[in-house]
């Protein structure tokens, strides 16, 4: 017992009396058990917003971009919203798996499997928007530096979209190899078990063989610091990528030095809200109570609450340069979008990222399921806000008076919109149903030091 | 490649006698290869087919096979039997012509490729008229306009033109011999031949009257000038010579007495240096409606018709030092004093301009003219261009209702449209025995005409006219007529049983009576003819009692509201209302396309209760209006115009036309319906109606904001009397704590490169001579063709236009003091209610006009952006964009600070969604073939017409010269007839532009952004006293 020694001060991360193999039945049961109506109905839900999100793709494509509410002046609004949003929830996944894990953070353990699986899902709904946002989204390869018979064509490396292109490309493989590795013998875990053919043969190949050696174990523990390092500064650079396509313009409102730690902090912020929001209702639904604890949450509320204020604390900078600036450009870019015709989408993202997470600094609220999930959603529909309102109000009210417009959806951006979230959902239920939603491998490893039977255990003993 | 090495390839070669090698070195393969293991070999083998045969046929059957499964869209066109000499593919012929459609008159250049006219081009040696205004311009798409008549019609069915001439002719000889009065109802011809074979028909025909008909009336000053010269005709002014221009609803730079003078009235704006001091003209203006005029004036006077009497009458008795007694408030009366200190300073270089309708008044203006020797006022040689007389053409419409008269022949007129009462009129006709339209569509009068003459388009037609006295041009088809369509001359000449074509008929003509010994041909290559010596007037003033008429005028004041009709810039008479570039054309002052609408002042609306809202797409909505105009009653939109007078309303003309239209062209209401005896000025009561009207306005802000670095200005004063500094100072940014120049390569973060090889194009644009006509934007259109994207596109901010004309109101009473308001803004609460009322325009406006096109930045933020590198630096300074390479993604729009750039959010040619000129294949024969048409999915833009320059630089190259300075052109600035825009190479250190490149006035736009602009501006200047 020793070598299990967790100071005892600390909370257990593992609740109820778990034996190594009562972890194994719970994390199989989802993959192993049938679905319950409840399922089937929120799948039907999805999959019939992912079909009208299709439909509407195909008209765009099929008929133009002109389908959205685009004009001359506001070139990008939801499309580019959207995915500026998808990427940011896509950064917690990494944060969590990668950075918790240099870090020693076993709290971790227990929801960086799910965190991993949003990234990729939302990473994916992400990546549509750029290809179709395009005028010729059948020509999106030309994005891509291959040698080609077009002369002496190449992409532009000046340019901020071509970065994105190897940001986003990047992130997603590496956190696709990431959350696999972890995977391997927690579906050698289900294979072993599995009593059907063809799920066996199905869980066979996702694990690529793993037979559970020492020396699995090594490769294992070793690919996955590797690659942590490798992933650690990726979640700093997608999103500080991704600020360049604004912060290297120089339109007013978008051309600000602060806006790569101000993106990366606002990332983090979304995706740990979005993971609250899919945990809290998984934790239920999968009776993974005593995995994924209140103490989880409560921790996650704490980071929520940290980045809600960095954000808050950047708005509050952009309006002190712009006014400090002394460029009437910039003060009347900030004053416009305080006070202007999209004031109210201002002061939405205003209350729901930097009013709101304040209620956690009270420990009843952080410790409340239900205000967390409340919270994690305002969150996020305050963080689409703040890319509504970077990209929008700076568009559509720039240097020359005279292109002034305004900006107003079309049902077809709404459409995609709600397309990208019934994809996200889709792949989230139908992953829920066949993937082991916690890394049970690893959580093993904690069992017995930070298990809540163990420690009590221990404080007998002693 | 040969080689001497020999190898070994078996130890029997070391045996020179041994057979068995022998024989296998001279044959390769031994035994035949079995070539059908189960037929008989021998076959094949006599065969004469070799192997590479075989290789042969299998190549050609496959290329064959290839060739045939691609098989191309098939488009049948039929090649020259004979080519014709001129005609060279590729190379553009231009021919000189003139346009004369009874509402615009100019001498003309026409650009024509592979025997199709494609742009029309100012003729700038021609003495008068010598430019095309923005309708003028788009006249050419009008001729490949799908509805047009497309051959002779009588009693609405089809018939050739011999029996059309023949039953034509019966008709008449019968109205004839029963002596029955028949009516010929015509536009202004101007013509000199035209006019020769309308007296040869009433001669023939003794009853047979003509009469001529203005659609949009300028008869009060015909009258005036009748009056007191003895001749009809128009006084003609040269605005570059006056000083002081006091213009009393006389809007001279739109089509008031038939328009031309703007390029006059630029010249004379340009401050000038004359011993040192800087001179410009002083022109103010007093008007209702909000003008171009008034827009570029120095000081506007809002005020009311009656009003306007007064003061011209007040202006007239202290000019003359007469006691004449005036109604006028106060505060107006100091105005008109100032205008009378303006013109007694200026002397004979004052002239002052009136559009009052009113005989006496337009007299006085006469009168004031010629009292003040008016160095600007030429009365010895008229105008010709206007001749309607609204008396007479009265007194028609009451013969013709009456029945007076039995029949009716109209050429060039649509009086059932443009007619008070016009739908009595068509009922009138009907009943008519004897009635004939020679028309280009089968408009209001030609739809209730027996015989309907199919006229060719002015471009297919032979011509010539004098414009002005002793001024005479001429016309020549650019195509052969697209249709079987005959001119009304013609018709003429086959009725009076001429035995000549219409062109000889000119030519004859011309040589006996014009010429006097100079060469036709030349003539017509040149396209207008100048005689001198001949003077209609004696100089002489009929003896008139100007005091009396000038008392006349002191007429007391409005009580209720009045109606000022008026022309608008892109639709004027409304000929040309089934063009597509001229309805998206957005109104210089208004920015509004796609519509005509009722203009009211602010006060007014508010007390009526209309108003104009934005909705959530920023778009432009406005109130409806009952309006009723005698017994006429109509629902008009209402747009709320800064600087309309109170008391007035204003609506435009050409709109609301039904016939001869496609479904999308016909917007707005008929202003002609309340055109009563042809007057402009009408009584009217305005209520408000149900419901909102959509606007499609390209322009959704208004006001500058206080953002006085977009447009610079400056006062005569300042300018004269301090340096560039103080008012066009080049914006500083601090660098270490020294404040640095933006242009300084200090604060460049660029890597430039040596642009002094080769050209290096720039475009400078004067916004002092700039008078917002907006030809520019039309022959841009067509230049490059601009895709028409239609109403409820450009209600969508989704206008296409490569070039645009920004029109700023200020907020407060100037642009001036809008900039003092954001400079004395303390503190954050008064920011918010500052720039809010700072949204809203003032009263009565200065306005500004800002032409914008692309920059061509030299440190271009949409370069950087593109991914795929679609758009990107050329060598001679523009700012390219391969349309094959964008992929879309619109970065470089959102990135550009000018938003000069174009997004393809359909497609728009070949589309039946935009059913335009581009989905048919008539309108696409106006297609520039030089420009690609753009495809969906693609951003575009202004590209310096690198096509015109490219065209120059290979010319020159061919010839092996170098280019002259005189050479660079692009449509803009070919169009531009004030000389606003001049283009040219700034490495040619002589040339125009590089000299513009460093005068005082020169500024970039947002020249703090860094983008280093090879488009410049120059300050606006304006010729106020603070006192």
């Amino acid at each position: 017992m020793s070598s299990h020694y967790e100071a005892p001060i600390r909370k257990p991360l593992v609740t109820g009396d778990k034996s190594y193999h009562d972890v194994t039945l719970d994390v199989a049961a989802a993959v192993e058990g049938k679905a319950n109506k409840l399922w089937w109905i929120v799948f039907g839900i999805s999959l019939s917003a992912f079909s009208w999100g299709v439909g509407c793709m195909i008209y765009t494509i099929s008929t133009g971009i002109g389908t959205w509410g685009l004009n001359k002046t506001v070139g990008w609004a939801w499309d580019i919203t959207n995915f500026v949003w998808w990427v940011g929830i896509g950064h917690a996944g990494t944060l969590i798996s990668a950075v918790l894990l240099l870090f020693r953070q076993k709290w971790r353990m227990a929801i960086n499997r799910s965190a991993e699986a949003m990234t990729i899902f939302s990473v994916i709904q992400a990546g549509l928007f750029p290809i179709i946002h395009m005028g010729r989204p059948w020509l999106a390869y030309w994005t891509l530096p291959i040698p080609n018979q077009f002369g002496s064509l190449w992409v532009n490396f000046n340019s901020p979209l071509l970065w994105d292109v190897f940001a986003i490309s990047t992130y997603l493989s590496v956190s696709l190899v990431f959350w696999w590795t972890g995977l391997l013998p927690d579906f050698a875990m289900i294979r072993d078990r599995a009593t059907r053919p063809f799920q066996k043969k199905i869980y066979s190949l996702l694990s690529f063989g793993w037979s559970g050696r020492a020396k699995d174990w090594q490769r294992f523990e070793e690919v996955s610091l590797v690659l942590a390092g490798l992933a650690t500064p990726l979640v700093l650079s997608v999103h500080t990528i991704v600020s360049f396509d604004f912060a290297t313009s120089v339109i007013p409102g978008w051309h600000t030095t602060i806006f790569p730690p101000y993106f990366v902090a606002g990332a983090v912020f979304s995706g740990f809200a979005m993971v609250n929001t899919l945990l809290i209702i998984m934790r239920k639904v999968s009776n993974l109570e005593d995995y994924i604890t209140i103490q989880h949450i409560e921790l996650m509320n704490i980071v929520i609450m940290i980045t809600g204020s960095i954000v808050g604390v950047a708005y509050i900078t952009e309006l002190f340069i712009a006014w400090y600036s002394g460029v009437e450009y910039e003060q009347y870019a900030f004053l416009n979008r305080a006070t202007g015709p999209y004031w109210w989408a201002y002061w939405s993202m205003m209350t729901c990222n930097v009013f709101s997470p304040q209620f956690m600094w009270f420990k009843k609220l952080r410790t409340s399921i239900m205000f967390s999930f409340i919270i994690s959603i305002v969150v996020n529909i305050g963080m689409w806000f703040e890319r509504f309102v970077i990209i929008v109000t700076s568009l559509h009210r720039d240097y020359l008076p005279s292109s002034w417009t305004m900006f107003s959806p079309t049902f077809i951006d709404i459409g995609i919109f709600i397309g990208t979230l019934g994809f996200f959902f889709v792949l989230f239920l139908l992953y829920a149903r066949t993937f082991p939603v916690i890394a049970q491998a690893e959580v093993k490893s904690i069992l017995k030091s930070s298990g809540e039977n163990y420690k009590k255990l221990r404080e007998k003993n002693e | 490649m040969a080689t001497k090495k020999t190898y070994w390839k078996s130890i029997d070669q070391l045996d020179q006698g041994n057979p068995m090698v022998t024989k296998l070195e001279q044959n390769e393969f031994p035994k035949k290869l079995p070539q059908d293991f189960k037929k008989d070999d021998s076959k094949i083998e006599d065969s004469s087919s070799s192997r590479r045969d075989f290789l042969k046929y299998i190549g050609f059957t496959t290329a064959a096979a290839t060739v045939a499964a691609c098989e191309g869209p098939v488009i049948k066109s039929v090649p020259y039997v004979i080519q014709p000499e001129q005609i060279r593919p590729g190379v553009a012929n231009f021919y000189a012509t003139s346009i004369a459609d009874g509402f615009d008159f100019a001498s003309l250049l026409i650009k024509t490729r592979e025997g199709r006219p494609i742009k029309i081009e100012n003729n700038p040696e021609s003495p008068t008229l010598g430019s095309a205004n923005a309708r003028v311009h788009a006249s050419v798409l009008s001729m490949y306009d799908s509805l047009r008549l497309k051959g002779p019609k009588l009693n609405q069915s089809d018939i050739n033109w011999d029996s059309f001439i023949l039953q034509f002719k019966q008709k008449l000889s019968l109205l004839h011999d029963k002596d029955k009065p028949v009516v010929l109802l015509t536009q202004t011809f101007a013509s000199p031949t035209t006019q020769s074979l309308i007296d040869k028909l009433t001669n023939k025909y003794s009853n047979i009257r003509h009469v001529v008909y203005d659609t949009i009336s300028e008869s009060f000053a015909l009258d005036a000038y009748e009056n007191i010269f003895g001749v009809r005709g128009l006084a003609d002014y040269d605005f570059s010579k006056a000083d002081t221009i006091i213009s009393i609803d006389a809007d001279i730079l739109g089509d008031w007495q038939g328009g031309g003078y703007d390029s006059g009235y630029a010249n004379g704006r340009i401050p000038k240096k004359q011993n040192g001091k800087s001179k410009m003209s002083y022109h103010m203006q007093f008007e209702s409606n909000m003008t171009l005029s008034g827009a570029n004036a120095d000081k506007r006077v809002p005020v009311t018709p009656n009003e306007m009497k007064n003061i011209l009458a007040f202006i007239y008795g202290k000019l003359s030092n007469q006691e004449v007694n005036s109604k006028l408030e106060s505060k107006i009366q100091k105005v008109a004093l100032s205008a009378v200190k303006k013109i007694k300073n200026s002397g004979s270089k004052a002239v002052l301009v009136s559009g009052i309708q009113d005989t006496d008044a337009q007299e006085v203006v006469l009168a004031i003219n010629s009292l003040i020797q008016s160095e600007a006022f030429d009365f010895k040689l008229p105008k010709l261009i206007r001749q309607g007389n609204s008396i007479e053409v009265n007194k028609l419409k009451e013969d013709i209702t009456k029945g007076n008269i039995s029949g009716l022949i109209t050429v060039g007129v649509n009086p059932v449209n443009t007619l008070f009462e016009g739908a009595k009129l068509a009922e009138a006709i009907k009943k008519l025995d004897f009635s004939a339209a020679f028309s280009l569509k089968m408009d209001e009068t030609a739809s209730v005409s027996q015989f309907v003459g199919a006229i060719p388009h002015y471009l297919e037609s032979w011509g010539d006219y004098e414009f002005k006295k002793d001024q005479f041009s001429l016309a020549q088809p650019t195509i052969r007529p697209l249709f079987d369509t005959r001119q009304f001359q013609s018709v003429l000449i086959e009725i009076l049983n001429i035995e000549e074509d219409y062109y000889s008929f000119i030519k004859k003509y011309w040589t006996d009576n014009i010429l006097s010994g100079n060469s036709f041909s030349k003539t017509l290559h040149d396209g207008y003819y100048s005689k001198s010596g001949s003077s209609l007037v004696s100089g002489k003033i009929i003896p008139q009692d100007f005091s009396s008429k000038a008392n006349s005028l002191s007429v007391d004041l409005e009580k209720g509201m009045s109606l000022i009709l008026y022309p608008k810039i892109g639709m004027g008479d409304g000929q040309q209302a089934n063009n597509p570039w001229l309805q998206e054309f957005p109104d210089p002052i208004t920015r509004v396309s796609w519509d005509n609408y009722l203009t009211i002042s602010k006060f007014d609306a508010d007390l009526i209760g209309l108003k104009n809202v934005s909705v959530a797409n920023g778009a432009l909505n406005g109130s409806y209006a009952n309006i009723s105009v005698g017994k006429t009653k109509l629902i008009t939109p209402v747009l709320i115009q800064p600087g309309q007078a109170k008391g007035t309303v204003g609506l435009a003309f050409g709109y609301g036309k039904k016939l001869g239209l496609k479904q999308e062209m016909q917007t707005g209401i008929n202003a002609y319906m309340l055109y009563q005896n042809q007057n402009k000025i009408q009584q009217v009561s305005i209520s408000p109606a149900e419901g909102f009207h959509e606007f499609a306005c390209v322009q959704l802000h208004n006001t500058l904001m206080g953002r006085g670095d977009i447009v610079k200005e400056t006062t005569l004063e300042i300018f004269n009397t301090k340096n560039k500094e103080y008012w066009n100072p080049v914006p500083k940014v601090s660098k270490n704590h020294i404040e640095t120049m933006v242009t300084s390569p200090e604060v460049d973060m660029w890597q430039g490169f040596d642009r002094s090889i080769g050209h290096h194009f720039n475009l400078s644009i004067d916004l002092n001579s700039c008078t917002g006509c907006g030809a520019c934007v039309i022959a841009c259109h067509a230049e490059n063709n601009v895709p028409v994207v239609g109403k409820e596109e450009v209600r969508r901010s989704r206008d296409m236009h490569w070039l645009r004309i920004d029109r700023y109101y200020s907020s407060e009473e100037s642009f001036e003091s809008d900039n003092e308001t954001i400079e004395n803004i303390s503190g954050i609460g008064e920011s918010l209610s500052t720039f809010g009322e700072m949204e809203n325009a003032s009263e009565n406006p200065q306005l500004v006009f800002q032409p914008v096109m692309c920059q061509h930045c030299n440190h271009a933020p949409c370069e950087t952006v593109c991914p795929v590198a679609a758009t990107s630096h050329g060598r001679q300074g523009q700012n390219h964009m391969a349309y094959n390479r964008c992929i879309g993604t619109r970065y470089c729009a959102n990135n550009c600070p000018y938003k000069v750039r174009r997004f393809n959010w359909f497609l728009y040619n070949e589309n039946d969604e935009f059913d335009y000129h581009m989905n048919d294949d008539l309108g696409r024969m106006v297609l520039n073939p030089d420009v690609v048409v753009r495809s969906r999915g693609v951003m575009e833009k202004c590209s310096f017409c690198i096509q015109m320059t490219q065209k120059t630089i290979l010319d020159a190259k061919l010839e092996g010269r170098q280019v002259k300075e005189s050479e660079w052109s692009c449509a803009c600035s070919d169009a531009c007839s004030s000389g606003a825009m001049v283009f040219g190479d700034i490495n040619d250190k002589e040339s125009e532009v590089s000299k513009l490149r460093e005068d005082e006035r020169m500024y970039h736009l947002l020249e703090s952004v860094g983008t280093k602009p090879n488009v410049m501006y120059q300050t606006k200047v304006r010729n106020i006293d603070k006192t």
